[in-house]
């Protein structure tokens, strides 16, 4: 009996089940918390302005690599010009969303983790319940507000940054025509694959703060219960957005 | 009697309290003084299959204060627990201001709540807040006071425990002592009835403990607050509380005033009054017989 209770299967459902009652708890005291914006303004710089350096770096680095890697690949067949094509495409649909994502997770996810975590463990949750103040709206809807909102907006900036340097090294560095490279990406690009990005970001910002506030708030109230939290954070919220970017890669893919 | 910590009358200048708030005369008026505000019946509870309680019976009245004593892990922070609702006894009753405290919505849960302070053994202030803030906590979430009459409270209430002047420091800044202190602040700054102390001198130097001791006292001889306080510091309970709880094994060995628990002469209850390390409560965590165990040839660890 005790077996099958533990099994692999029924406690990743029991997991499901319990992230989604959260998840439902939270949706519900949305209303209310809104009545408290600068909560909100707080936690949207905590997760958004302090994860901005790291993203805007790492925007450019992809966006370089991904100038070298189109250059490399379309010289082959002699039409170098369609780098922007590829940087564009590959940035507004995937790359800038997903490791925005990743990146977020690291960064601001795992800060939300401990930070719960810490305020379970050091009884300031229990001492809110106390004092009659509903720790969920209190503590967690603003932190998951404002990775909600901070998520799109740095997605959005790590992809116009990864444009630029793949701009940098195709146009600049390799040479190809100014006026080709923006005028191909300009044929290639639709309104279509920019909602992509947009619709992917936000369902990343959801899922990563999800889990991030779900696991602070859940952990054992341990030193060890928080550190294992935090890697949860990490692990559970990377592997759900990559899971999440091929199901939304593919259902756009049907519609287009 | 050894030392205590404790001077329940005089060396200190008293703060005036009965400036502190329009509530109640601050006195333990004789119409009320004694009914019983907290009452616990044959209450049964485990966890994990451990049971914590089997039987309890506690009773705690108005304008008094009320010490729960007992050895580690006799299950004093679930009693709180029970008392205000954070979890619920498996059979037994559980009265706060006579209402059964597991039978209520969350909404009247909060209302009870509301009427009621507690002190974390930690202070358990919140760390993105400053001192003032976290005073001012209470208020802000439930009131719409006006923020020159929130300075006025919450100020008062940091003079009450002798750190106006901390108040722009964050958590972080301040020494246990002083943690704790502002934790009672905050405690008391909506006027509650019953103020809950955890553990309120565990890792406390013997000044600060002569401090939080005499804040105890004054906040319910001035306020006129009921007062439990839970604790293994046998001495500065002694000095301060009306009417104590000795719990061991899940029941109350003893209870009765502190002088009263001092001549008992109950195994269980001198063994914990003068600190024996063994009695009652073994020294030996169980095991199997000693000779046969250190004869034990197997060669294999235990």
């Amino acid at each position: 009996m005790k077996a099958v209770v533990d099994s692999l299967p029924v406690v990743a459902l029991r997991r499901i089940g319990s992230i989604s009652l959260f998840f439902a708890q939270i949706l519900a005291r949305i209303g209310p918390s809104l009545a408290k914006p600068g909560l909100i303004v707080k936690q949207i710089y905590n997760a958004g302005a302090r994860s901005l350096v790291i993203v805007m770096l790492s925007g450019m680095f992809v966006g370089m690599v991904l100038g070298l890697l189109g250059f490399d690949v379309f010289q082959r067949f002699g039409s170098e010009d369609y780098v922007g094509v590829l940087a564009a495409l590959g940035n507004l649909k995937v790359l800038g969303p997903v490791l925005t994502a990743l990146l977020f997770a690291g960064r601001a996810g795992t800060s939300l983790t401990s930070e719960i975590g810490l305020m379970k463990s050091t009884e300031q949750l229990t001492a809110m319940q106390m004092m009659a103040v509903d720790p969920v709206r209190y503590v967690v809807v603003p932190r998951f507000l404002g990775g909600f909102i901070a998520m799109p907006l740095l997605a959005a900036t790590f992809t116009l940054v990864a444009l630029y340097g793949a701009q940098l090294i195709g146009v600049q560095q390799m040479g190809v025509d100014t006026g080709a490279y923006w005028s191909q990406t300009q044929n290639a690009v639709s309104l279509h694959d920019v909602w992509e990005g947009v619709v992917k970001s936000l369902v990343f910002g959801v899922a990563v703060s999800l889990v991030a506030v779900y696991e602070g708030y859940h952990s054992e109230p341990t030193p060890e219960g928080v550190g294992l939290a935090t890697t949860r954070t990490v692990v559970v919220s990377s592997v759900l957005v990559l899971l999440l970017n091929y199901l939304l890669t593919a259902a756009f893919l049907k519609t287009h | 009697m050894t030392t205590t910590f404790c001077y329940p009358s005089p060396p200190y200048k008293p703060v005036d309290m009965s400036r502190l708030s329009e509530a109640p005369a601050p006195v333990k008026s004789p119409a009320q003084a004694g009914d019983a505000v907290i009452e616990v019946r044959d209450v049964r509870y485990a966890i994990g299959g451990r049971p914590i309680f089997d039987g309890l019976d506690i009773t705690a009245r108005r304008g008094r204060i009320t010490a729960f004593m007992g050895p580690s892990g006799t299950g004093k922070t679930t009693l709180l627990r029970l008392i205000t609702g954070q979890s619920h006894a498996e059979s037994g009753s559980v009265k706060v201001f006579g209402r059964e405290v597991s039978s209520m919505s969350s909404a009247e849960l909060f209302a009870l709540r509301r009427r009621m302070g507690m002190l974390f053994q930690n202070g358990a202030l919140l760390t993105d807040l400053d001192v003032y803030e976290n005073v001012a906590f209470p208020l802000r979430a439930h009131t719409k006071l006006p923020e020159p009459l929130v300075r006025q409270l919450v100020l008062t209430k940091l003079h009450a425990v002798g750190l106006r002047g901390a108040a722009t420091l964050m958590p972080a800044e301040l020494s246990g002592g002083m943690a704790r202190r502002v934790a009672l602040a905050r405690a008391i700054v909506m006027d509650p009835e019953i103020l809950i102390y955890d553990e309120p001198f565990v890792g406390l130097d013997p000044i600060s403990m002569g401090v939080i001791c005499r804040l105890i006292k004054q906040m319910n001889e001035a306020l006129g607050i009921t007062s439990i306080v839970v604790s293994h510091d046998v001495q500065e309970l002694a000095s301060i509380a009306d009417d104590s709880f000795l719990l061991s094994g899940g029941k109350v060995v003893a209870s009765g005033t502190p002088e009263e628990l001092a001549r008992s002469t109950l195994p269980e209850v001198k063994q914990f009054m003068t600190g024996l390390a063994d009695g009652p409560v073994a020294f030996h965590y169980p095991a199997k017989d000693y000779q046969s165990d250190l004869l034990d040839d197997a060669g294999e660890a235990p």
